[in-house]
């Protein structure tokens, strides 16, 4: 670990992805996720073989991630919910032709142009593929800036492990606010193979195939077996990379479900309602996709019901349900972009559940 | 004297090369290839002056010309 | 007995799909002479279409990516950024370059992006059945234009040479077709300067095609021919638009 530094979460992710070996980026601006682009455009010349470059879209900046993923480079973009929106066709042509980069997305409020403030009602959209035909994204929601950091540089090493995007998912609280951060010495995990499958030229007789990077296949048979491979890497994900955090859920009777920003106001409620005598706990999925499902599992076996915080109608809380699999009573509180829940009314929330034997 | 070879199955028959030539000497076969075309072919090698027009108009690189 | 001319190895074994009497096959062949004469395959990285030459890269003999419709100028900005010294070229048709793919092809001009892109504009969508393109001539029929095209319904057709001419970024032009052997030589020519213009790090090169498409325009191989070189030539004038020192 390094020295401790003041850093806002959007720049604080753009150094550890530079720390992590990204030298290139392609973005378009859109709040609140400026300050990355910022930042890269500030470092990345700087750095030998680096390159910031501002696309004219988003639609094009997602291409050039395709471009330099399939050279072989490591990666990134970043942007905001409608930006996001913008990039899904590329995303689903980079996990078709199975290559690796860091999407950053610091989730702003909808529908349409919504509004720039923070908000999670993207999380269909991350943890659903967002884009055409079937895949996944492996989707991380940090919920401070010291995650973020840890994160974004495990997803480099992620995307490169499965060849497939990984999805940093902020609100636009984690990009907009100032935290304390140690950037991680970082070490590169050493048993990532080599990028034999990348376009970097080629000629008869060099000791590979020609490299064809494609997500193309008109026969249905050989696209069938092209999709079960991607489904065997999901599985593998969901085998080795779901991450999540609990507190206080042993002997819980009220479980509170929330990520993210969300999740640090549900932490505060949850320790005031212990204070008051009222037995809650938190699950905290860090990873979105793959979902936590086996400790919700768990927690359904003895707490009384669960409640589902979000900054959004409520999309989380299907994943909850399914986890829970109605053994359990699962509620919901939720506020829309830019109105972040408040430590008040969620104790208010677990209070009236608690006081109606719900 | 310049020789034509002419790799009659991947030929589609469009007959853009008999066109090219300058000396008129291909045309389309009466048989068909697997591919159901009728492949072109030379009516007269010994008249051929090697230009390779036809090769150059070749759609397909059915046509490699030696002289 | 010497070889006057033959099949070149920058192009592998597999028959092309397209038409009978399609000119992509012409523009294929010397789009990868032009590679193995300037010696480059080593270096080279070409990025296919959606269209008709969406299977490219499995003619194209050297590494290879599949763009999605009209992003290829952006996937070759990716590629190139990485490995400048890789020689980076797009093959785009015209409803990929003129309709979907304007703003990137616009913007991969305008900053001289170094690669070469070959765009054949053969004035109507072949892949998916014969539609109106960009570039489809005025009164010009095609499934989505049953009446002719319309100019006062639906505008008239982009001329992306002269357009892209224009901006300062590029670094050269030209518009050239491959309807008789004289101009597929000239064709060949244009081509190659394309690439040289990579290799020296001049900048941005593209060079426009004019292709037949005797399926959808609904013509024998000959008469398509016949039509590029009355009815699109006219419209489309041939020469070099943009050249820089």
């Amino acid at each position: 670990m390094g020295q401790k530094m003041l850093m806002k979460g959007n720049e604080a992710i753009a150094e550890a992805a530079i720390q992590a070996g990204c030298r290139f980026f392609f973005g378009y601006p859109i709040t609140p996720q400026n300050q990355i682009p910022e930042y890269m455009s500030k470092r990345l010349p700087k750095i030998e073989g680096g390159c910031f470059l501002q696309a004219e879209s988003e639609v094009a900046a997602i291409n050039m991630v395709y471009g330099a993923a399939g050279a072989g480079a490591r990666v990134m973009t970043s942007s905001s919910s409608p930006g996001i929106s913008l990039k899904q066709e590329g995303i689903s042509y980079i996990v078709g032709a199975e290559l690796p980069c860091v999407i950053v997305n610091m989730v702003r409020g909808g529908p349409g142009l919504g509004s720039i403030q923070p908000a999670q009602s993207d999380y269909y959209q991350s943890t659903r593929g967002g884009g055409h035909g079937d895949y996944r994204m492996l989707v991380l929601a940090p919920a401070s800036v010291q995650e973020a950091v840890e994160l974004t540089q495990k997803a480099f090493d992620l995307a490169d492990k499965y060849r497939n995007p990984m999805l940093v998912m902020g609100d636009g609280l984690i990009g907009q606010m100032m935290e304390p951060v140690e950037m991680p010495d970082y070490q590169k995990d050493p048993e990532l193979p080599e990028k034999t499958w990348a376009a970097t030229g080629w000629k008869p007789g060099c000791g590979r195939d020609r490299a064809i990077i494609n997500s193309l296949y008109i026969d249905p048979a050989v696209l069938e077996k092209h999709v079960n491979h991607l489904y065997e890497k999901y599985a593998a994900m969901e085998a080795n990379e779901c991450r999540w955090q609990e507190e206080m859920t042993e002997d819980a009777d009220y479980v509170i479900v929330a990520y993210g920003t969300t999740a640090r106001i549900a932490r505060s409620a949850m320790r005031k309602l212990r204070e008051e005598g009222i037995r809650a706990g938190l699950i905290r999925p860090i990873t979105l996709w793959p979902f936590p499902a086996a400790p919700i599992a768990r927690a359904a076996e003895h707490a009384k019901s669960f409640l589902t915080v979000e900054m959004s109608m409520g999309q989380m809380v299907d994943d909850v349900k399914l986890a829970v699999e109605g053994k359990k009573p699962v509620h919901f509180f939720g506020r829309t972009g830019g109105i972040v829940p408040t430590v008040r009314e969620i104790i208010t929330e677990v209070e009236n559940l608690a006081k109606e034997g719900k | 004297m310049a020789k034509l070879t002419i790799a009659r199955e991947i030929c589609k028959g469009c007959g853009l090369c008999a066109d090219a030539c300058p000396k008129h000497l291909l045309a389309l076969s009466k048989e068909i290839n697997t591919k159901g075309y009728h492949p072109i072919a030379i009516t007269e090698q010994d008249k051929c002056i090697g230009c390779a027009f036809c090769a150059r108009m070749c759609p397909d690189a059915v046509i490699k010309v030696e002289k | 007995m010497a070889v006057v001319y033959e099949k070149t190895k920058l192009l592998t074994d597999k028959p092309l799909h397209y038409c009978p009497g399609c000119t992509h096959g012409i523009i294929h062949r010397l789009v990868a002479e032009a590679l193995d004469e300037l010696g480059v395959q080593e270096k080279t990285i070409g990025i296919a279409p959606v269209g008709c030459a969406v299977f490219a890269y499995d003619y194209f003999n050297c590494d290879m990516m599949e763009a999605a419709h009209g992003r290829a100028p952006a996937v070759a900005t990716g590629c190139k950024r990485v490995n400048p010294d890789n020689v980076v070229f797009t093959y785009q048709g015209d409803g990929d370059l003129a309709s979907i793919g304007a703003a990137e092809i616009t913007h991969a001009a305008t900053r001289g992006e170094n690669i070469t892109v070959i765009f054949v504009n053969n004035a109507i969508y072949g892949m998916t059945g014969g539609q109106m393109a960009p570039t489809t001539l005025p009164g010009q029929v095609t499934t989505t234009s049953p009446y002719g095209r319309d100019p006062a319904l639906c505008g008239y057709p982009i001329r992306v040479s002269e357009m892209l001419a224009t901006l300062d970024g590029p670094a050269y032009i030209a518009r050239v077709s491959v309807h008789d052997v004289k101009h597929i030589m000239e064709a060949k020519k244009a081509i190659r300067k394309a690439f040289e213009m990579q290799i020296a790090g001049k900048g941005f090169a593209l060079v426009e095609v004019l292709s037949a498409c005797p399926t959808n325009w609904g013509m024998t191989p000959q008469e398509a021919l016949k039509w590029v070189e009355e009815k699109m030539i006219p419209y489309y004038p041939l020469g070099v638009k943009k050249e820089v020192e």
